[in-house]
This record gives structure tokens, sequence and C-alpha cells, in this order.
């Protein structure tokens, strides 16, 4: 590869703002990307990280704090000054110019000489392995291939930082999951810092060195895949990101109890209560054998066989959980009673304020967050 | 391809008289162009290239076709240019003061032509405009900028703002991104709008009739003229004329799409 790396850029945005009217898109963002870094601005639909992006970009004009890039304040330099690299939902090619033009783009404004442009254009498109689509206009090409032209397009002027706006949104999962792994390597080949924009927790977790999970125009939490799934910090990042199982109850003097009974040690704070326990967290015991340390017995109301995994759907007197357990262990028999156990450490509890969080169908109700937007 | 085979022989009779009812009285005209008589009679007994002559080398007839040619083209590039801007400013406005905006611009249209001459005749009086170049070349701009507004708002319509967006990260200032990405993709709607204002001033009667002077007569105003004053074939000859005149600039930006189809297609081949 005769791409020179130029080290990533560090970005810094310090009591970010943005209100339209009364109402707040972004309520004091502050977050620090390392050079180099990977960081992916989770969240639903309204949550505020693509009005983060936006001021990022330069778009958006943020009502208070600003954005630094490399110890650089350049919260009012207009977007064209900023030098970044940028991949929008919709491609944004430019259909009057051929795929290759559209990558020589950013080098004509930087005014590079024609024999130049076309060099390193060319190489961008092999970078993003395009270059035998170099003159088709982009309507002549799939949907993936014109986010790897944006891509290339993106990459092409060596910014120091890249802004990814969910570029993948708009493809079948297969090529979705193919563009990532390309991602991923050009993020290590090539050194560069990203942002990168997503309601799609899973796509978060394959890609990001860290997560910054939004909700309401706040930033939750922020912190590396493993941390988010194994540590929330809030009911918010737990449901969020993967799946899990909530049991609503009331914490007393150390010890959480569910509606059904369940008691957890924790030293939470009295009130009322969420339990969030991980899938893959929960065993599964035989009643008639071992008394459990949780106390909670279900009749298995399906099965399903994952390849690695079993998915088991139980029915308690808490409402349905969910199991993934080791396919060596032996299976649960679909309408079988079992014991269900965990350990007190794999339980997060969270306090909940006024509006109860109905438990009636935890995984219907994570995956409704993960997907809409 | 499929749909178009299918189509049935009634419907391509059907299709065909249709046509030819719309057109037909317009094609009459080009074989009573080329008559040896001194009259209008059909069919023809001989032909001639007389009334061609007569017209090119009449000074009434040639002076008329020059002033309404640079007439036209002047009009074209000013309510084209207007017309965009026009069509741009509307679109940064909000919902409603847009909508206003727009129907006043497309008034023109609505009001019939005799009521509109009338009114500019009798403010030109009075600015002593009448007769001059510049007061056909004003009244015509307003006739034709609606039919500059419609295709590039059709256009900016269909034109997607992250584009714009896309340009300016990638490091193109104001003027960069309005002359290489807005203007070329927003480029056909603009081309349509000029043939439009164009061919409308070339084909405008009542104003031009009003506003006309001995020595400043459009194309059609002399046609009218001659039409009622002398019984003359020349008429018919720059009938023809102006129909082919306007068939060439209304067919230009069609031919222009075909070449480059063609272009990209060849090229589509080479890259393969």
């Amino acid at each position: 590869m005769t791409h020179i790396s130029t080290p990533g850029a560090g970005l810094k945005l310090r009591g970010l703002v943005k209100r339209y009217g009364g109402t707040a898109a972004v309520e004091h963002v502050d977050l620090d990307v390392a050079s180099g870094e990977f960081l992916t601005l989770l969240g639903p639909s309204g949550s505020g990280k693509t009005t983060t992006l936006s001021m990022v970009a330069g778009f958006t004009e943020p009502t208070d704090g600003s954005v630094v890039i490399d110890g650089q304040e350049i919260t009012k330099v207009p977007p064209h000054k900023r030098g970044l690299g940028m991949v929008f939902q919709n491609y944004s090619l430019f259909s009057h110019l051929s795929v290759r033009e559209n990558v020589e783009f950013p080098l004509r404004q930087r005014k590079v000489a024609k024999a130049e442009r076309t060099r390193r254009a060319m190489e961008a498109l092999e970078l993003v392995e395009l270059q035998g689509r170099a003159e088709a206009k982009p309507s002549q090409l799939s949907g993936g291939q014109q986010q790897r032209v944006a891509l290339a397009r993106a990459l092409v002027f060596n910014p120091r930082l890249l802004l990814m706006d969910e570029p993948f949104g708009a493809l079948d999962r297969a090529l979705r999951e193919r563009l990532q792994i390309e991602l991923r390597r050009l993020h290590h080949e090539l050194g560069i810092t990203v942002v990168f924009v997503t309601h799609d927790q899973e796509e978060a977790l394959t890609l990001s060195d860290r997560i910054a999970v939004f909700n309401e125009g706040r930033i939750e939490q922020i912190g590396t895949p493993r941390e988010l799934y194994e540590k929330p910090a809030s009911l918010f990042v737990a449901r969020f990101i993967g799946e899990s199982n909530a049991f609503t109850g009331q914490v007393s003097q150390g010890t959480f109890v569910s509606n059904a009974g369940v008691r957890i040690p924790t030293t939470a704070p009295d009130g009322a209560s969420v339990a969030i326990v991980r899938p893959e967290r929960v065993q599964v015991l035989d009643p008639a054998v071992t008394a459990t340390q949780s106390g909670l017995e279900g009749r298995v109301n399906d099965v399903t066989y994952l390849g690695a995994q079993h998915r088991i759907e139980v029915n308690t007197d808490d409402g349905p959980v969910i199991i993934r357990s080791d396919t060596r262990l032996p299976l649960a028999e679909r309408g079988a009673r079992i014991a269900l156990s965990w350990e007190a450490t794999d339980a997060a509890i969270f306090p909940v304020q006024e509006q109860p969080i109905e438990t009636s169908n935890p995984w219907t109700a994570t995956l409704a967050q993960s997907t809409s937007s | 391809m499929n749909e178009s085979t299918r189509v049935r022989l009634p419907i391509k009779l059907w299709v065909g008289v249709a046509a030819l009812l719309l057109v037909a009285p317009t094609l009459i005209v080009v074989p009573l162009s080329f008559t040896n008589k001194r009259s209008f009679s059909f069919p023809i007994e001989g032909w001639s290239l007389q009334w061609y002559e007569h017209f090119f080398t009449n000074d009434r007839w040639i002076g008329s076709l020059i002033s309404s040619l640079w007439i036209a083209v002047v009009v074209g590039v000013i309510a084209t240019v207007l017309g965009t801007l026009a069509a741009l400013g509307l679109r940064g406005l909000r919902s409603r003061l847009s909508g206003v905006a727009q129907v006043v611009m497309l008034l023109p249209i609505l009001i019939p032509g005799i009521v509109a001459a009338i009114a500019i005749f009798g403010m030109y009086l009075r600015w002593g405009l009448s007769g001059s170049p510049l007061g056909i070349i004003v009244a015509h701009t307003t006739l034709a900028l609606p039919f500059v507004l419609i295709p590039v708002s059709t256009a900016l319509r269909g034109f997607d703002d992250t584009i714009t967006r896309a340009a300016a990260v990638l490091g193109a200032g104001p003027v960069a991104r309005f002359l290489q990405v807005q203007l070329p993709i927003l480029l056909p709607g603009i081309a349509t709008g000029f043939v439009f204002a164009f061919v409308t001033s070339l084909d405008e009667v009542v104003i031009s009739y009003f506003l006309q002077s001995p020595t400043l007569r459009t194309l059609p105003v002399q046609m009218y003229g001659s039409v009622t004053v002398e019984t003359d074939p020349s008429i018919a000859a720059a009938s023809t004329l102006l129909l082919v005149l306007s068939t060439i600039i209304i067919l230009i930006p069609r031919l222009a799409q075909v070449v480059n189809e063609r272009r990209a297609a060849n090229r589509r081949g080479d890259s393969e």
C-alpha cells in the first residue's frame, strides 16, 4: 500500500449545546476522541447523535460550546475549511460526474494538478476495490459500490478525521456486514480517526473502539463495547445494548425483591428499581435437585438451537425470561419446569423514577428500541 | 420494451389520427409556401420558391425576423437567469411566503394576453417605452418567467441538499458548490426553461402588436399585418420558417440528451 498513513486527528467537544427554539437537540455534550480512535455515537433517533456530528462537520452552528480538532478551535469555521472526510447515509455522490471525477472532487477543490489528481483518485478507488468502474456514472453502480465510492472520495485527500453518518443504514444485512469488515480494515491500515453515527447497537459493537451512548440530547455513557455491555451505567444503556432480562421490584435494606419475590443482594439505594440480567448469565437448574439462589422458577416456552448456543424462553412469575445456554449442556425440554439462577454480581440494579418500565416482554422491548429509527 | 410491443394496432391507429388532427392544420402551410400562385389555393398547381425569395429580399420581412430573433434571445437569457434565481430563492423562503410568491410569479400565465397587452400599453405610453425594443423585452420577460420557474423548481424539488453538504465538507466553497455541483445538476431544467422562454417570446403576437412601431416589428406582428392588408403567400413562407425554428429549438435539449447517452454508452463499452 502506497498510502502514507498520517496519524489521525484528536477531537474534543466541550459543553456542546444545540437548541432549536426552546427544545434542546443536544444538551451539554463533552467528548474526547483520541488520535486514531474509532468512536461511535450510538442512540435512538432524535437522541442528538446526528446533530452532534453535524456540529463537528460544521453544518450546524452550536448554540453553545466548542469543537476543537488537534488543539485548534474550529467552532465557527465553515465546513469547506475544516478538511474533514465525510460519508453520508444516502451516498451523496455527484450524479453528473463519473466515479473517478467524484473521487477527484476534493482534490480539485484543493487545486491538485490533473495528472496527480487522477493518480490519487485511482489509488483511492483501488483501496475500495473499484478501480475497474472508474469511468462509470454513480447511477450505474449498486448501493454498496456507491457507498464505497463515497468512502474513497472521503479518504482521497488524506483527511485526519473521518465522519460517517449512518453510512450502511440503506444497505441490506449481508452487504452491511461486508462493508463493516472493509471499514475496520481501512481504519487499521490508515490510522485515521473515525467518528461514526448509528442507531444499530450491533454495528456499534462490531466496529468501535469506544461507544458514546446518546439519550435525549445527552451522553449516557462512554466506554468500550465490553464496558457498556458488562457494566452499563444506566438502565437506558443496559436495555439499549445487547439483549437483557429486566425484573421490576423494590430495593430495601440492601436487598432487591422483584414483584414475584426474587431476591438479589445489592448496594443500590432503597426504592423502586429494575434488575437487569444478561441472558447468557442465567443458569438452568433442575428444581428437584437444587434450591435456587434467586428463587425463580418457570416453564420452558420455546427452545431455539443457534449453533453455539441455545436460546430458551421461559415463562416465570416475573414475566418471560430469555436464557442463552451452551449447547453442550443438557437441553431443557419444551414445557419442562426449570429453576433459574445467576450470580448476584451478574445482576445490575438501577433505580427507576415515576414511570415503571413494563417487563411483560423484555426482548421485544429491546428489539423495538434497537431497530426503531 | 415488452409493454410497447404489446400495444395493439387499434390503439396505434387512434394515436396516429389524434396526432394528425393536432398537427395537420399547422402543416398545411408548408406546401402552401411553395406555391407559384399569388394566392392561397389548394391543392397546389405549380411549385416555386419565389415566396421564400420574396421573404429574404424584402426588408420588412427579413427585418422583422431579425428583430424577433434577437429579442427572443435576450428575453431567453434574462428570463432564464431571473427564473433560476427566483426558483433558488423560493426554495429558501418559509413555506407560506414561498407559496404566495410562486403564485404571483405564475400570474402572467393566467392573465388573458389581451388584458395584459392593454395594461402594458397604457403604462408604456406614460413611460415612453412603447415602440422600443426594451419595452417588448421587459414585457416578454414577464410572460416568459413562469416557463423558466416551473422546470427549474421541478428540478430543484428532486435536488438533495446533502449533495451540497457533501460538496462543502469535501472542500468546495459557496461559489464552487454552485458552479460545480448545483448548476450542472439543475442544467437540464434550466435549459428547458431557456427554450420555453425563447419560444414564448418568438411566438408572442398580442403585446408585440400593441407595442410595435414602424421601425420595430416582430415576425408574428409582421405576419398578422400581412394577412390583414395583403394576401400574399409570403406569410406561408414565414409561418413555415417560424414552425421549423420553434421545432428545432424545442428539440435541442432532447437531442443533446440523446447524444450524451450515446457518449456514455460508448464510454461504458470502452471500460468493460
